[in-house]
């Protein structure tokens, strides 16, 4: 026998790269999950238009006529619409992600796979879900008048890469510890709830810096990347549907930098816990 | 047919002194934490175990052996280390070649797809490639005997189907290291005996086999050396026969001694 594989810890894994080589597995995986989480329902996909079309409605008649943003923004329905398709992917990819390890107990604890494989299917799964969203949107874009350049749409595909890597360094953060401690996976749904209104997706910037200055909590709101991202997709979907009297948040290209710099390390911490925790996964579930 | 001769390019695993401590943990919730350490009690939340102590053994290539012990031995802990499922505490763990195995069968199988779609993302989960899961599909589904089922959902199969499919892919996966963990429970009594009869054959191909099983004549018949744990600590590795007869000896004492 000429067989010259040299011996190996088993177990040991390359982490997101042994994902990437057991793409096959991760396509089947993705599609199960989207096969179980409509099984038996009549409208099926249709249901991930449903949830955002509601919210969309509701936002808008509370925040746009009753609170009036409608007066001071140009196409808010656009403006709201295309920071909301950000939070509802990271919300569901987060979230997902955070509880991959858990509900896959049952592979987990039998059969040997790179387990990243569980985080990364969530945020694909998300992605699936985000993409009528943004056929929902890009409708509402055109209908109003949308002349993107070519420098705004790439930035709106950076803007999304950014996001997920995010969305996927904490799922893999919070997925990990989420096995040891079910704690965590509340403590995300709280940091959700927050999440959607620590970023000028109801509200414009210009209402944050009137009340907070542009001071050190003025950057420390931009450090956020999700703000960036959403700001992004503003500059991307609303800002040229407008007249252009709006004045872009200030520095955007600098803080779109940092979140994406932000987003890697978080994703590179992602994987070293998840690293580290990997070999207690079985026995703790 | 059997390389007895454990000759180092031969070995397949490479165990040596491997030794996994389980920690159970009483209680997570914060309000008992912080009562028991003021108490001083701290060490009541949890308690450790060894499951597995200073383990050393290699199995050769085309060597069947067996695992041997009364439960809670630590025999399936031991399997889970070699798969990877677990990682050891100490000591190391080395293979060569792609493992699989029949343990727990069905935990792959997801109840709201079909038996094709099953058998596409069994054997993928179990380290198959496109291409092989292709090639082994007609053998898969013949195996199991239930071709008429193959686009029904899983969920509508009786439990004896169920199984009948997660076995047939699991033996069809082709590793070089094939676990198994009491394969008896699987089937009727025809099925029982194709499955045996495969295992045989895998054997036959020069597979290396590590059976878990309390089932001594099947054992016996199968493997050709035994490795009898107590506590998680070795009592010897030898021929079958010889660990055969010291796992009834064990087994007799500790029924006196209850």
């Amino acid at each position: 026998m000429n067989d010259v594989t040299a011996f190996r810890t088993p177990g040991s894994s390359g982490g997101l790269l042994d994902v990437w080589r057991r793409r096959y597995l991760l396509r089947l995986l993705i599609h199960k999950e989207l096969r179980q989480r409509y099984h038996g329902s009549v409208l099926g996909m249709g249901w991930s238009y449903m949830k955002p079309a509601v919210q969309f409605v509701v936002f808008y008649f509370v925040i746009g006529v009753f609170l009036k943003m409608n007066r001071n923004t140009e196409n808010y329905g656009i403006y709201l619409f295309s920071g909301i398709v950000v939070m509802n992917f990271f919300s569901e990819a987060f979230s997902n992600a955070t509880r991959s390890i858990t509900d896959n107990h049952a592979l987990v604890k039998k059969i040997y796979l790179p387990r990243e494989l569980f985080p990364v299917a969530s945020v694909i799964v998300s992605f699936v879900h985000f993409v009528p969203q943004l056929i929902v949107l890009l409708v509402g874009c055109f209908y109003s008048g949308w002349h993107p350049s070519l420098l705004q749409l790439l930035a709106g595909v950076a803007g999304f890469a950014v996001l997920a890597t995010f969305a996927l360094g904490l799922g893999l953060i919070f997925g990990a510890l989420n096995v040891l401690y079910r704690d965590f996976e509340n403590l995300v749904d709280l940091i959700l709830v927050v999440a959607t209104w620590a970023s000028p997706v109801l509200y414009t910037w210009k209402l944050v810096t009137e009340a907070i200055g542009t001071g050190w909590l003025w950057s420390l709101y931009q450090l956020n990347p999700l703000t960036s991202v959403v700001e992004i997709f503003h500059w991307t979907f609303w800002f040229p549907t407008t007249n252009g009297s709006f004045a872009t948040v200030p520095h955007l290209g600098m803080y779109a930098v940092l979140a994406a710099v932000v987003s890697l390390v978080i994703l590179g911490l992602g994987q070293l816990t998840f690293r580290r925790l990997d070999g207690r996964f079985a026995q703790e579930l | 047919m059997t390389a007895a001769s454990t000759s180092v390019d031969l070995d397949r695993i490479r165990v040596s002194h491997a030794t996994k401590h389980f920690t159970l943990r009483h209680t997570r919730a914060f309000k008992e934490i912080v009562i028991r350490t003021f108490q001083g009690r701290r060490r009541d939340l949890s308690e450790r175990f060894v499951a597995l102590d200073n383990i050393t053994f290699s199995v050769a290539e085309g060597e069947a052996i067996a695992l041997l012990g009364r439960n809670g031995s630590g025999k399936s802990t031991l399997l889970k280390l070699i798969s990877g499922v677990m990682g050891a505490d100490d000591g190391k763990i080395a293979i060569r070649g792609r493992v699989a195995g029949l343990i727990d069968v069905g935990a792959g199988m997801h109840l709201d797809l079909t038996g094709r779609e099953n058998i596409f993302l069994n054997g993928a989960i179990l380290g198959m490639s496109e291409r092989q899961i292709k090639e082994q599909y007609d053998k898969i589904v013949a195996f199991s005997e239930i071709e008429e089922f193959m686009d029904t959902e899983v969920k509508f199969y009786s439990s004896g189907m169920f199984l009948r499919l997660a076995f047939s892919v699991a033996v069809h996966t082709d590793p070089d290291i094939f676990l198994v963990d009491e394969i008896l429970a699987v089937g009727d009594e025809p099925f029982q005996k194709k499955c045996l009869a495969r295992i045989q054959e895998l054997r036959q191909e020069g597979k290396c086999l590590v059976i878990v099983s309390h089932d001594l004549d099947m054992v016996s018949q199968f493997t050709d050396r035994g490795i009898v744990l107590r506590k998680g600590q070795m009592m010897m590795d030898g021929p079958i026969d010889e660990a055969i007869t010291l796992l009834r000896d064990l087994n007799t004492r500790g029924e006196e001694s209850r």
